[in-house]
């Protein structure tokens, strides 16, 4: 009995010295500052920073090498709140949101498939085969890669098999434009509300043979554009061209959409950028509430 | 050195402690979602299972054997583990901040992880000499990173496959745990 008493609260006496002492020989100092931009960054650790969490960023941030408002998600408000612990001032942080805009209509009904795909279901997998199954080279291929690697939940898959982005949810993290091998989706302001959804930049008849909504470069849109911001152009990689919103100077007027002959130029006005030819599905009620970065956001919940 | 050849093989393949002996499964579920991660975990707990197996040994010979207090050998055990993995972790947080990030949160788990006691306890059992339990702790260690890894690449590829919807997840994972076991089990011939 008393030498397992003893024994045993020496044992436990020795490692709890050790412990104590090593803790406070082997003392990491890590800056204050550090620990306090952790707490207010949104904590989602969404990667949209380009650093491996938001304790990643939080050290770039003190070391230099990360700007003020990096923090994507966390916009404005974050950053001035950083900008304070570090003691500098900001002046001009971007102040409106961006959110992702799908720039592809070719859902099931409008481009059909070449073939049957089997395989993985995954976007970039099925990407990797032959371009892709659907007829167009520029079409969703529909998968949901964009929607699984949404960390705010804001993409799910509608019926017609092109993804729905939620405004309330999204954040402009950039993760879905990245991922998306067709490069289907872009960062756009979140009040703009004219968009154009077609990327194939091939001639109007190849075009329009592929897919129902397909941009036939008429030009229409851009003849009668008052403030000259819809222009055919080539795009900024490939060949061919497209009709392209330079969103500087779109004013929303929408006389683009109405002169569209293929119906490509699209008027999304509600928070869901919802499909046209479907009815409008209401988000799956989740993931929001329970973000640690609804706080920061400063959405409705 | 036959004897070291033969712990060595029996820990990694006969007796595998994840597969076989069914010791530290809650890891092995856990953290099988990437390959990486597994790595990780892996060589976290080779570190410390090499390091625990030849402390506790000591510790029995020169604590428990000496007082003849072999009845407290769990609790005993579990404080030299949970100190032990404590003291590793300021250590390596301090000298070598890359292994630290890179071992990252799979340190204090191995605190609560009962391969470290299990193989603590196995080396006692079977009198090995303090050499041995080195050895066997480092080749059970190993036993469970290959165990661990090769779960982890099947459950990354499982996680493209057409499964059913109600074995998505954890059951699915369970049945390929299970099917693994059986795999495992051919190697009871090889000794």
């Amino acid at each position: 009995m008393i030498p397992a008493v003893v024994s045993l609260a020496v044992l436990g006496a020795i490692f709890g010295v050790v412990l104590a002492v090593a803790s406070q020989k082997l003392k990491v100092e890590v800056n204050e500052k550090i620990g306090a931009i952790i707490e207010i960054l949104p904590g989602a650790n969404c990667g949209a920073c380009g650093y491996p969490g938001c304790s990643g960023l939080a050290e770039a941030i003190v070391n230099g090498e990360a700007k003020i408002d990096a923090c994507v998600p966390g916009k404005s408000a974050v950053a001035q709140k950083v900008a304070e612990i570090m003691g500098v001032t900001v002046d001009n942080i971007e102040s409106e949101r961006k959110v992702a805009q799908l720039k592809c209509n070719g859902g099931l009904e409008n481009c059909s498939d070449r073939f049957v795909y089997e395989g993985i279901k995954d976007c970039k997998a099925a990407a990797n085969i032959l371009n892709g199954q659907k007829s167009c080279d520029f079409a969703c291929l529909g998968f949901g890669t964009c929607a699984s690697v949404c960390p705010f939940d804001a993409i799910t898959m509608g019926e017609n098999n092109l993804p729905i982005v939620d405004y309330n949810k999204c954040t402009g993290c950039n993760k879905c434009v990245v991922e998306c091998p067709k490069h289907v989706l872009e960062l756009v302001g979140i009040s703009h509300t004219v968009h154009v959804r077609c990327r194939n930049t091939e001639k109007g008849k190849d075009a329009k043979s592929k897919c129902k909504v397909a941009c036939i470069k008429c030009r229409l849109c851009e003849k009668n554009c008052p403030s000259e911001a819809i222009k055919v152009v080539p795009p900024k990689v490939g060949a061919g061209s497209i009709a392209i919103i330079n969103y500087d100077k779109c004013t929303n007027c929408g006389i683009c959409v109405e002169k569209c002959p293929t119906k490509s130029i699209h008027f999304i006005k509600d928070t869901i950028c919802s499909e046209p030819t479907i009815t409008k599905q209401s988000p799956e009620k989740k993931g929001c509430a329970a973000c640690p970065a609804a706080a920061a956001c400063g959405r409705e919940v | 050195m036959t004897k070291l050849l033969i712990i060595i093989v029996s820990a990694i393949f006969v007796n595998n402690i994840v597969v076989t002996q069914f010791l530290g499964v809650c890891p092995f579920l856990g953290v099988s979602k990437k390959v990486e991660s597994a790595i990780g975990m892996g060589a976290a707990v080779t570190f410390v299972l090499g390091l625990a197996s030849a402390i506790s040994w000591l510790v029995q010979k020169y604590i428990l054997n000496q007082f003849e207090i072999g009845y407290l050998q769990t609790i005993t055990f579990i404080l030299v583990i949970a100190a032990l993995v404590q003291f590793v972790e300021m250590v390596v947080r301090k000298f070598s901040p890359s292994l630290y990030n890179a071992l990252g949160v799979y340190l204090p788990l191995i605190t609560t992880n009962c391969v470290v006691l299990g193989v603590a306890i196995i080396n006692i059992n079977e009198n090995y000499s303090i050499i041995e339990a080195f050895t066997n702790g480092v080749a059970n260690a190993l036993g469970f990173t290959l165990a661990l890894v090769l779960f982890a690449g099947i459950r990354e590829r499982l996680d493209f496959a057409n499964v059913p919807k109600v074995f998505k997840g954890i059951p699915i994972a369970l049945v390929t745990a299970g099917l693994m076991s059986i795999a495992f089990m051919g190697f009871a011939g090889l000794m």
